[in-house]
């Protein structure tokens, strides 16, 4: 346990708010509301603007990552509000571990609190296996499910959104179905306890049907990924709002869901075994929920293949064996070989343009981003990525610029694509008989 | 006849310094326009488009802009928007064909198009330079006009290398030179490889410009000297080294050609309009308040700060004795004659041309004839990065490092005074100051420019002196907020500034607020003001600006001292310091009306540093040789080769880590990154197994360029850049299998929570594969292994080797994990055994010990700069972490202590700290994340220890000059203590 550990007691639970950073803010709520459930009274942090950075560029070595910088700024920002009694509340970051550096988040966060004069702030590291021992935060087995599950939800509706956002015939239509059951799905008592396999197949095609109604005017689609360091690839504070600045541009974002990043995390301790010959019970009970996991992942993806209107994402045990031969599974600090995986995914499902986020320096992306790009392109020639820095100095006039230069090539292929099709239609017709009319 | 329908196509490219139109009839270009903007986008545009008014009159024309600076001018008039490197990349395919790649180096980005195979267009990332804006700031450096140098490189004789990724980097290596007296023909030239290099480097990332080659854009179109140098780098023939008439206008073409498909079809009095009228589009504009909130607020502020003046007389009322100081910085020159009632009776301030001989030359010539018989120098003390080469030319009494000069200076002025900060040309100095003596000592790293001559080169960019444009600072009205970063962000976030309508006023104040906060937040790494001290004096040449000081002072919420001689402090200082001598040895009259002095550049063969030497040779044939690491290079012997030096030992030891029988083939070894420090297992595990183990060499600047070309990442640690270098070295020796294995967890010390690696020395094997072609044809190894189990780890070996190169059964592989081990364990042994001698050394003979803390491949000659030899000749015993971290417990630290090589670092603080005579430097990669971790840590144990911090930044930077500086600044305030605590000795008894 590191210096400058402060426990969040029992006693803290009943009187504390546990301010949460906005990372994901949709997955976030939902995950605040299954720990509702269990007493947990939680609020996330909604700030924006320059300022956060800054104040983090205060408190933390300014070549530390940017996500450690925008976090430890909003968190500071929040307790030097006003808004909260500062003895009343405790940080929560969400932690994984591993050979990176962002291991080292909880510790700069309480070294920026006690260089503050907040160093009694209680932090808690809210990770797989526990790190550090508090007395007031008990996540079961059972609450991780139930969190999971939650996850699944918030991937399901984080899909469906992109999905739909860019085609709409009315703008804000799918904004406000997500709105909606968001809504839905935390209020009243006892929300998202683990449902039965029934109920969460009928809330998933429930959620699927309400999106399906929503009227679209979709041509030709312009699919645009998005992978990266997991901060910078889904905050939307992280990446100056990344994924609206593609709708905005008529391209449609595809972000693989947050659970495959958690099958990850889970996945890679099982591999360890297997790599290293570590041997314990917990490599077992790592892969049995891993499976779990899984199976419900698959529970999700079938419901929206089976109602058929929205492209499906890949199920996780198909995107671990789609790297293979680039980059190998030992290559699990950061996002890893996942991030690999991913751009591949997405290549597969028809986003062969891809952005790729990673705060500057990030040392993992030099090798999973950046270094896997020549091999990428060698193995599928028409992948079009762009790697994009964030950081609390890079301004929005370069990333967009180099954006929209990977943007045009993409229309560019678009068209081509298009030409080839109309072309080989032609081709078609005129075997059956029909070009003759045609071009009279 | 007015009604016309030919098609007028009209493109318009907004650089970050430039704007070009283009307007095409028939796909004939029928006018074209090249100018500077200098930052007024809107206006500028509005002229060119009048220009041609004549030729379309009335008629309709369809428009698109591009360009960084056009995008958000296109968004506001509401024009279409066509991405610059796309269009281009649209020219080239019509135009000409058989192009294989365009380059094409822009006023602030940087782009490469392939269009042979894949195409590919890419532009630079966010942290490079190698731009229009780089050459134009190098310009501005050596004092010429763009052309100037340009006619200048094509003299050159010779090249040094310049670090070329950003325009920071790259002055710290070119100063130096130039005040060593190098040609400025050479520099010029070594200029722009350095952009060619960046290009390759961080452009290309391994793929093979070839075929014909375009050459496209400003710099390139304009200089020469970089065509020849891309050219020769590039190993084109004439006839596929292209640059067309059109080059400059490539995007604008590109986007009247564009206009045509999506363009908006519009009368020019409107376009016109559209554009001057073009609201700025972001709504929630940063602004700070304003510096002044009146007239008589800045009144008050200049009559508290004329307060604090030195007293002055007239030279030539004065006679008597008189004590010399010289300042010899970066950019500039500072001279202070002081009579012996200490005040000034003769000022000098001005830049050094490049040339600052020749400048202290014609001043000393001044002062004499001024001093005539009555005023006899008497001493005379000499400061600043040209402090040798001054001294010698001039036979100056003494050279003080800069950090003592200041601190004299200020003591002198404010005698309680706890805390200097020192803005110069470009170093930022803060002492903090406790019990009278200098108790730490921060200096700006490489990456954290703000300074002064940042200032000046975005004054001129703006086409303003800088005098000027501080004073249009103070009266900004709604200063931007710019944030804190170095140059390379600043410039776009200048650019975003200016797109959004942002005035001059409010960009110089804004960056006024950008260099404090750059010098409070980056350097001095405050959370606020009270951890300064009560009693801070500022100084250097840019507190001049009221700007600057008016923004420190805000960002404090106190007043501080500027005294008003704030840019002679160090030549103050330094004439003080002189006092103490009664004669001179300086250059009489006589002399200096016979001086004369020359310098050529040579190669110091001495050893395998390979210093790039600048011999200066004086009229009366006194020769001074500068830019050497250790005395060899000077003529004479090393002197004290009995000192220990664990980095020599430790790179002794591991060469003669190969060979073998090689019974089973040969295998190479790369040197770098991990295999530092497990050379001897692997070493130890091959042999035994029958290999011949190849190791060729140890890094040098040749290794780098080597593997330059397949590097993805441009901002990557130099350890692993040179990692390509020596793949491609082992692949020449045409090895049976290269092995550099993957870990994810090292040698676990029992030291720390946990054991890992970092990820680059990890992994780096994933990108190797992916990124050198050239591995295929050979077996690469990068098997994933545990180190700390000697059975999984010969299950892993005779599994992997099995699969990939010849059967090896377990029972050998647990044979050869058994004698690596007992290699790897004596090796450490060893490591430590002569870190101990070491140690023992330093006590008897009463010398100084420095802990050179890295990781294991710092001891690589071409990543440490031989700044162990200089640790050695200026008079330490140097020892590495690894040879004294077992000496010393685990310290309790704040962070996740969880990777083996770092927390060696912690605990050879330790052992600084618990030792008097043993002091820490810690040497930090660029790029490396991990240490943006340890440095604080490191930092808070030996000051909580009393122990002074030394960090240095190292990455290809080849020059020691500024290296120097921060030791001498160590041992000079080391000797101060020193002397301090005799004092209070004596005073007791």
């Amino acid at each position: 346990m590191t210096e400058g550990f402060v426990e969040f007691t029992a006693e803290m639970k009943k009187e504390y708010k546990i301010l949460v950073p906005n990372m994901l803010p949709m997955h976030f709520r939902l995950i605040m509301r299954v720990l509702k459930n269990y007493g947990y009274d939680m609020e996330l942090l909604e700030s924006e603007g320059k300022h956060l950075a800054e104040k983090g560029l205060r408190y933390v070595h300014n070549d530390t990552c940017y996500p450690a910088i925008l976090v430890i700024g909003q968190f500071l920002d929040a307790i030097e509000s006003g808004k909260y009694d500062p003895h009343k509340v405790a940080l929560i970051l969400f932690q994984t571990g591993g050979g990176c550096r962002a291991s080292n988040y909880v510790s700069l966060l309480r070294k920026a609190l006690s260089k503050a004069g907040y160093g009694y702030v209680p932090v808690i590291a809210f990770s797989f296996g526990e790190i550090e021992k508090h007395s007031g935060w008990k996540i079961t087995i059972p609450i991780y499910l139930e969190i999971f599950h939650a996850l699944l939800y918030a991937d399901l509706l984080m899909n469906l959104r992109n999905q739909c956002e860019v085609y709409e015939a009315s703008k804000g239509a799918s904004a406000l179905v997500c709105e909606k059951w968001v809504a839905k799905l935390t209020s009243g008592d006892n929300h998202l306890r683990m449902p039965t396999k029934k109920e969460s197949a009928r809330t998933y095609r429930e959620i699927i049907d309400d999106f399906a109604k929503i009227e679209l005017n979709r041509g030709q689609r312009l699919k645009v990924g998005i992978v990266g360091e997991i901060f910078v690839k889904y905050s939307p504070l992280g990446n100056n709002n990344l994924a609206d600045f593609l709708v905005k541009n008529g391209a449609e974002p595809v972000i693989p869901g947050f659970v495959d990043f958690i099958l990850y995390c889970i996945y890679n301790v099982v591999l360890d075994k297997k790599l290293y010959g570590f041997k314990s019970l917990v490599y077992t009970v790592y892969e049995i929920i891993y499976n779990v996991v899984l199976k419900k992942q698959k529970a999700m993806i079938e419901a929206i293949k089976e109602e058929g209107t929205f492209d499906a994402p890949t199920p996780f045990d198909v995107t671990l064996t789609l790297a293979k031969g680039i980059i190998s599974f030992g290559a699990k600090m950061g996002e890893g070989w996942l991030l690999t995986s991913e751009m591949v995914e997405l290549y597969h499902s028809n986003a062969k343009n891809i952005v790729c986020t990673q705060p500057f320096g990030c040392l993992p992306n030099h090798i999973c981003g950046k270094g896997m790009m020549k091999p990428l392109k060698e193995k599928y020639p028409d992948i079009n990525i762009v790697a994009i820095d964030y950081d609390a100095g890079a301004t929005a006039v370069n990333q967009e610029n180099r954006i929209r230069l990977m943007l045009s090539n993409a229309r560019l292929a678009l068209e081509s694509e298009a030409e080839a099709e109309s072309e080989s239609e032609a081709k078609k017709e005129s075997a059956s008989g029909e070009a003759e009319k045609a071009s009279v | 006849m007015t009604a016309q329908k030919r098609e007028l196509l009209l493109g318009i490219d907004v650089g970050s310094t430039t704007a070009k139109i283009v307007l095409l009839e028939d796909e004939k270009i029928i006018y074209s326009k090249y100018e500077r903007h200098f930052s007024r986008v809107r206006e500028k545009c509005a002229e060119l488009l009048s220009g041609i008014r004549d030729i379309i009159g009335n008629d309709s024309v369809r428009v698109a802009i591009s360009g960084s600076a056009g995008m958000g001018l296109a968004q506001c008039a509401d024009i279409p928007f066509a991405q610059e490197v796309f269009v281009v990349g649209e020219v080239i395919r019509k135009n000409e064909p058989d192009t294989s790649v365009v380059i094409e180096p822009g006023g602030e980005d940087a782009k490469i198009i392939f269009f042979d195979g894949a195409p590919d267009e890419r532009m630079n990332g966010s942290c490079a330079g190698g731009t229009g804006a780089f050459i134009d700031q190098m310009a501005t450096l050596l004092c010429m006009t763009n052309d100037e140098m340009d006619a200048a490189s094509l003299e050159h004789k010779k090249l040094y290398p310049i670090a070329s990724r950003c325009g920071v980097f790259a002055k710290t290596d070119i100063q130096p030179l130039l005040n060593q007296g190098a040609s400025k023909s050479d520099v010029a030239a070594s200029i722009y490889q350095a952009v060619v290099n960046q290009t390759i480097g961080g452009l290309a990332q391994g793929r093979k410009i070839r075929g014909k080659v375009m050459f496209l854009g400003g710099p390139l179109y304009y200089c020469r000297g970089l065509r020849e140098r891309f050219t020769e780098t590039l190993g084109l023939t004439p006839e596929n080294a292209i640059c067309p008439e059109y080059a400059i206008y490539a995007v604008a073409l590109g986007t009247a050609l564009y206009a045509g498909k999506i363009g908006k079809s519009t009368g020019l009095s409107e376009l016109i309009f559209s554009i001057e009228n073009a609201k700025s589009y972001s709504e929630s504009k940063d602004i700070l308040p304003a510096l002044f909130e009146s007239e008589d607020e800045y009144a008050e502020f200049s009559a508290r700060h004329a307060k604090a003046d030195v007293a002055k007389a007239d030279i030539s009322d004065y006679c008597g004795k008189a004590f010399l100081g010289i300042d010899c910085g970066s950019t500039t020159t500072k001279l202070v004659l002081l009579s012996e009632g200490n005040e000034i009776i003769y000022s000098y301030y001005a830049s050094n041309m490049g040339n600052p001989v020749e400048v202290v030359r014609g001043e000393l010539e001044k002062i004499y004839s001024l001093c005539g018989e009555k005023i006899k120098i008497c001493g005379s003390a000499v400061t600043g990065y040209g402090e040798e080469l001054i001294k010698n030319a001039f036979g100056c009494d003494v050279g003080i490092v800069e950090t003592i000069a200041h601190y004299t200076a200020a003591k002198y002025f404010c005698p309680e005074v706890d805390f200097i900060l020192d803005i110069g040309g470009q170093d930022i100095k803060c002492f903090k100051i406790k019990n009278g003596a200098i108790d730490s000592i921060m200096l700006n790293e490489a990456c954290s420019s703000g300074c002064g001559s940042f200032l000046e080169t975005f004054a001129k960019s703006m086409g303003y002196q800088i005098a000027e444009f501080a004073s249009k600072g103070i009266y900004g009205k709604h200063p931007v907020n710019l944030g804190s970063r170095c140059t390379v962000f600043m410039n776009s976030s200048v650019k975003q500034a200016q797109k959004d309508g942002a005035g001059v006023e409010d960009i110089s104040a804004g960056l006024s607020v950008s260099v404090v906060k750059n010098a409070i937040y980056k350097v001095i790494r405050a959370a606020s003001a009270d951890e300064l001290g009560q009693n801070i004096v500022v100084q250097g040449g840019t507190f001049y600006n009221d700007a600057v000081l008016r923004a420190f002072e805000r960002e404090l919420g106190k007043n501080v001292i500027r005294p008003a001689i704030a840019g002679l402090m160090g030549a103050y200082g330094a004439a003080l310091y002189a006092k103490r001598f009664d004669a001179s040895s300086i250059i009489s009259p006589e002399a200096l009306s016979q001086f004369s002095h020359t310098s050529k550049s040579a190669t110091c063969k001495g050893c395998t540093n390979n210093c790039h030497l600048t011999v200066n040779t004086f009229s009366d044939g006194r020769r001074f040789i500068s830019g050497n690491r250790c005395e060899k290079g000077l003529g004479l012997e090393k002197s004290d080769v009995e000192i220990p030096n664990l980095y020599e030992f430790k790179r002794n030891s591991l060469l003669k880590m190969q060979g073998g029988e090689g019974t089973r083939g040969t295998i190479g070894l790369p040197l770098a990154l991990g295999m530092y420090e497990l050379l001897p297992l692997w070493y130890g595990i091959f042999s035994e197994l029958g290999f011949k183990v190849v190791v060729p060499e140890m890094s040098t600047r040749r290794t780098y360029e080597k593997g330059q070309l397949s590097i993805p990442s441009d901002t990557v640690c130099y350890p692993a850049k040179l990692m390509h270098g020596h793949i491609a070295r082992l692949l020449e020796e045409k090895c049976d299998a290269i092995f550099y294995p993957c870990l994810s967890y090292n040698i676990d010390e029992k030291a720390s929570d946990n054991h890992y690696n970092c990820p680059v020395v990890a992994y780096y094997s994933e990108l190797l594969e992916g990124n050198i072609e050239e591995l295929r044809d050979t077996v690469f190894l990068y098997p994933y292994l545990n180190v700390n189990s000697r059975k999984e780890l010969a299950k892993g070996i005779s599994d992997y080797l099995s699969k990939k190169l010849c059967k090896v059964s377990l029972k050998e592989a647990k044979k050869a994990v058994d004698k690596g081990f007992a290699l790897y364990d004596s090796y450490m042994a060893s490591v430590r055994a002569e870190g101990e001698r070491a140690l023992s050394f330093a006590k008897e003979n009463g010398k100084r010990v420095m802990i050179l803390a890295g990781r294991p491949y710092h001891i690589d000659s071409e990543i440490c700069h031989g700044i162990d030899d200089l640790a050695k000749s200026l008079g330490f015993v140097v020892v590495s972490e690894d040879s004294v971290c077992h000496l010393a417990e685990p310290p309790k630290v704040r962070v996740l202590n969880q990777w083996t090589y770092h927390a060696r670092l912690y605990r050879a603080a330790m052992v600084a700290s618990q030792n008097e005579n043993i002091e820490l430097v810690q040497l930090v990669s660029f790029g490396c994340g991990v240490d943006a971790i340890t440095t604080d840590e490191v930092r808070a144990i030996l000051e909580e220890h009393g122990k002074l911090y030394t960090q240095i930044k190292i990455d290809e930077i080849t020059n020691l000059g500024a290296v120097k500086i921060r030791l001498r600044s160590l041992i000079g305030a080391l000797d101060e203590k020193a002397e301090k605590s005799e004092e209070k000795e004596a005073q007791k008894s």
